[in-house]
């Protein structure tokens, strides 16, 4: 039994072919019945994001189970035998699993430590699992690889640090302001990275949103969008009594907001916090203001810093994420080993309650007309002794789990008790 | 007073000052945790330090300077304990635990007492001024704790240092919530205190202040903390400066709690408390 993973990334194939190959997913059904009509597949499942797409499958026969899958990926008219050369890469067994563990602790993303991936991966199971296309092998390695991406989340700090300038402005207002709930943002001009930190404030629970803009139209359009209100430039001395939150973002060309603006609002405002970040250049607002009181000013080139670190950090800890899912790969061909040995187990038992009944169905007739108890003690003593006599190999196969030659183990023991009557019962020649 | 509580109390406080400059360092919260149930413990075996000895002695032991200093330091615990039940900054532990250990550590190093004390301090009301005072300051002092972890974030913050610091401790506004929260517990108690220390003066002495050294060391912090809890309501002060008195009036007490023994004299003085056999 294999496992086998075939699939492209960000890393390996253009956005174009990405784009054509997800276009054969939304339709599931038809995917799943396609692969589920060849035998050497029994299990499967197929996930898709802006990123990847990628098919992991079960099959005892892998050579023919990657010729298929090959097949099932050249199907699309599209798509022509050199991208698929190119493009797709093939993982097996202990390359699968780690993949797959990689990939849902999103250390196979291209923003290593997003948190968006492990949904995804999840959605695609349950998918999967309503088109029937999983089995018990797939859905404990896809348990697993969810509980490896928590343990990932909760034990590295792989998704702690802010890579993105506006995600670094929400962490540093975090550090001030304990909470953002409730809080009250101003936006002075209305460019793109501020709109993306509006985002993130407001998904951070801040109260009122206000846009002032020099073009009222455009200012309306955007404070209409986040639920605000909109003012003049005019407007701003006013307003930065009720904000907490000042992102500024015009193309002003000279300071907008001055050291003694911010002094004498900070006085009325009865010293409470003001947070300010100047992400125009040049800049809207007086350096000079960083140095009062309560008031923490920040320009883009301190947010950058903050996100270069995040990288830095992301990089550390993806690291010690590596590490674990090397460790829990490890622990899953485990499991998998083990499983290699069940059947050879139920033949060794099978075999030794077919000899059972067969003796002691010669030896009843031998016997002649016993008691029920007389008959019911062979049978016991029968089965204790076949019992007694398999427990010992039964044991050897289930524990020992890290043999040096698991395969020639095995096969050892299903010659010894002819498990396999007719296959040759001869070793193959060494030479 | 050296009894085997008192040991165990140490021990668990040095386990939970390891344990928590293990959480500040590695950030794992289970550490933590461990490190609450340790210092827990730490103070149960104080308290029964404690009892024990106000059982056998029939008065509050605050008779030396070590003796003060165990109280002080049951009182620390217990305040950061309680603190941390309702306001949780798990940073504060790391300054706490070793704090609270080398006061332990101290009273076990200083002279013991040799002799009785004077019959004048043996009163009821004596005990509670010695409570409320040193509960006011403990509470105090963790308002000061929280203002120096206040300043160092700060100046991280608006040095746009984004290092080991301002990962590590809590955002300004909680620390400065810790602060005043402290502060608004502390300083009535500390008022409680006094008060019931000027009656008993009246009561023993005739008078309600003497102009001792350690009276107005405390009065000294008292108007500190005093100016620090007007202007934070009716100002709005808040963050530096308010970190900053919060750290000198921790300063003034800690001089008048140490200083006012070990340099001034005065009749608040230990070495006047106890009778010479």
């Amino acid at each position: 039994m294999n496992l086998l993973l075939f699939g492209v990334n960000h890393q390996t194939a253009s956005v174009a072919l990405r784009e054509k190959l997800a276009r054969l997913i939304p339709d599931l059904g038809a995917a799943y019945e396609q692969l589920g009509t060849w035998p050497e597949i029994t299990e499967c499942l197929l996930y898709a994001t802006c990123n990847r797409v990628e098919l992991i499958c079960v099959t005892d026969d892998a050579d023919c189970a990657a010729a298929r899958v090959r097949e099932f990926f050249g199907r699309h008219p599209e798509i022509t035998p050199a991208d698929l050369d190119e493009a797709f890469y093939l993982r097996r067994d202990r390359d699968a699993v780690q993949h797959l563990f990689r990939v849902s602790s999103s250390l196979d993303s291209m923003v290593v430590g997003e948190p968006q991936i492990l949904g995804q991966v999840k959605q695609a199971y349950r998918e999967a699992a309503e088109h029937r296309a999983t089995g018990p092998i797939l859905n404990r390695l896809v348990h697993r690889a969810f509980s490896v991406a928590k343990r990932v989340r909760s034990e590295t700090g792989i998704g702690d640090h802010a890579v993105s300038v506006s995600y670094a402005a929400v962490s540093m207002a975090k550090k001030i302001f304990g909470e953002l709930t409730g809080k009250n943002v101003l936006l002075l001009g209305a460019g793109e990275m501020a709109e993306l930190a509006l985002e993130h404030l407001k998904g951070q629970g801040a109260a009122k949103i206000t846009v002032a803009n020099r073009t009222l139209e455009r200012g309306v359009k955007l404070a209409q969008r986040f639920r605000g209100d909109a003012v003049s430039l005019e407007e701003v001395p006013d307003q930065l009594l009720v904000a907490d939150i000042l992102i500024s973002s015009t193309g002003a060309g000279d300071v907008l907001i001055t050291r003694d603006q911010v002094k004498a609002v900070m006085r009325r405002r009865k010293q409470r916090p003001l947070f300010l970040i100047d992400i125009a250049v040049p800049r809207d607002l007086d350096p000079g203001i960083n140095d009062l009181d309560n008031v923490y000013l920040f320009n883009i080139d301190d947010l950058k810093e903050v996100v270069e670190q995040g990288w830095e950090r992301r990089r550390v800890e993806a690291g010690k994420a590596e590490r674990l899912v090397a460790a829990e790969t490890l622990k899953f061909l485990r499991w998998l080993e083990t499983l290699e040995v069940y059947p050879t187990i139920i033949a060794m038992k099978d075999k030794a309650e077919s000899i059972c009944q067969a003796e002691l169905k010669k030896t009843l007739n031998q016997l002649g007309p016993l008691t029920p108890e007389q008959r019911q003690a062979l049978e016991v003593l029968t089965t204790s002794i076949t019992q007694k006599l398999l427990h010992d190999p039964i044991i050897f196969l289930k524990r020992n789990r890290r043999p040096k030659y698991p395969q020639q183990e095995l096969d050892l023991v299903r010659r010894l008790f002819n498990l396999d009557p007719d296959r040759n019962g001869d070793p193959p020649d060494p030479e | 007073m050296n009894n085997v509580f008192l040991y165990l109390a140490l021990a668990a406080y040095f386990g939970a000052t390891g344990l928590w400059l293990a959480y500040f360092l590695a950030q794992r919260e289970r550490y933590y945790r461990y490190g609450a149930w340790v210092m827990t413990g730490g103070l149960a075996a104080q308290t029964v330090a404690l009892l024990q000895r106000a059982w056998i002695d029939g008065y509050l032991p605050a008779a030396t300077f070590g003796e003060a200093l165990l109280l002080l330091a049951w009182a620390l615990v217990a305040a950061f304990l309680v603190l941390n039940w309702r306001y949780p900054i798990k940073v504060l532990g790391a300054l706490v635990a070793p704090l609270a250990a080398l006061m332990v550590s101290g009273t076990l190093i200083l002279p013991q007492r040799h002799g009785t004390l004077s019959p004048a301090l043996q009163g009821f009301w004596l005990a509670i001024h010695i409570c409320l005072t040193l509960l006011g300051v403990a509470a105090l002092a963790l308002a000061g704790l929280g203002g120096i972890l206040y300043l160092i974030q700060e100046r991280q913050i608006k040095g746009k240092q984004f290092g080991f610091f301002y990962r590590r401790l809590p955002s300004l506004s909680q620390l400065d919530t810790l602060s005043y929260w402290c502060l608004t517990v502390g300083f009535p108690l500390l008022t409680g205190g006094m008060i019931f220390g000027s009656l008993y003066a009246q009561h023993t002495m005739g008078r309600f202040f003497s102009w001792d050294p350690k009276e107005i060391l405390t009065l000294i912090a008292w108007l500190i903390y005093a100016v620090l809890l007007h202007e934070r309501l009716t100002m709005g002060w808040r963050g530096r400066r308010a970190a900053l008195l919060a750290i000198c009036g921790l300063l003034v007490l800690v001089l008048t709690f140490a200083g006012a023994n070990l340099w001034f004299s005065g009749y608040h003085s230990f070495s006047r408390f106890i009778l010479q056999p």
